[in-house]
């Protein structure tokens, strides 16, 4: 498992390779690209703020509830902070299994989860001034989809 | 005990963090966000939409009603919106 918070550029290709090798036979890797644009208007930049130790801790929890529901063989999250510019990486993740459906339901899995659990705050450089993104219901929705009946899951 | 605040409650109140001294009656996490609300009219612009705050005890999302006697530090932010 590697989980890093990172202010350097994400290299989706080295972050990639470092997981293509030995038994793996199926590699989902999802990579979040800050947009330029935000309801039509351009955006200069993301501004993103982390909690240190909780946003590693949240996000480790999480690999290790992915590892106990599929046959993982690595999984790499690479998470931005501080200011990002259009057309850059802000998150990575990658699950690597013997095959395809493990990587995939992993892959989802952890990004619905990072999206709603892990202590991450947007906040849009616009030339006309800054605002902090409202978190989105659907959002919730999608990591909802994850608990199994009976407990809370990953908590 | 440290409280410490993220994102836009964090501009709100002024400060990322502070040491607190609490007075025994303080049991719970929405205990102490009441408390808080009334130190100033900053912590009550944090702290106008309980709805809309999370907060976590030695970085742990935690509910309203958790205790926090033992707690190190306290967190309050907005829903998260990172990934």
């Amino acid at each position: 498992m590697s989980v890093r918070i990172t202010e350097a550029p994400i290299d989706v290709a080295a972050e990639t390779a470092a997981l293509s090798r030995g038994r793996v036979g199926a590699l989902v890797t999802f990579t979040g690209i800050c947009r330029g644009e935000e309801e039509g208007a351009p955006i200069a930049a993301l501004v993103l703020e982390h909690y240190p130790g909780m946003a590693e801790d949240e996000i480790k929890r999480h690999v290790e509830e992915a590892n106990k529901r599929w046959p993982l063989l690595a999984v790499r999250i690479a998470h931005r902070v501080g200011r990002v510019a259009p057309g850059e990486t802000i998150v990575f993740v990658a699950a690597a299994s013997a095959h395809r459906q493990a990587a995939f339901a992993a892959a989802e899995f952890l990004m619905d989860y990072l999206k709603t659990r892990a202590p991450f705050w947007k906040k849009v450089e616009r030339a006309d001034g800054t605002h902090w993104v409202a978190a989105r219901q659907t959002d919730d929705a999608a990591a909802a989809r994850w608990k199994k009946p009976g407990r809370e899951a990953a908590e | 005990m440290k409280v410490l605040y993220f994102a836009w409650i964090r501009e709100r109140i002024g400060k990322p963090e502070e040491e607190v001294e609490l007075p025994a009656s303080i049991a719970t996490v929405g205990d102490l966000m009441d408390w808080l609300k009334k130190r100033g009219e900053e912590y009550a612009y944090a702290f106008d939409n309980p709805k809309a705050v999370r907060a976590a005890i030695d970085k742990v999302h935690v509910q309203p009603a958790a205790k926090i006697a033992h707690a190190r530090e306290i967190a309050f932010f907005p829903p998260m919106t990172g990934g």
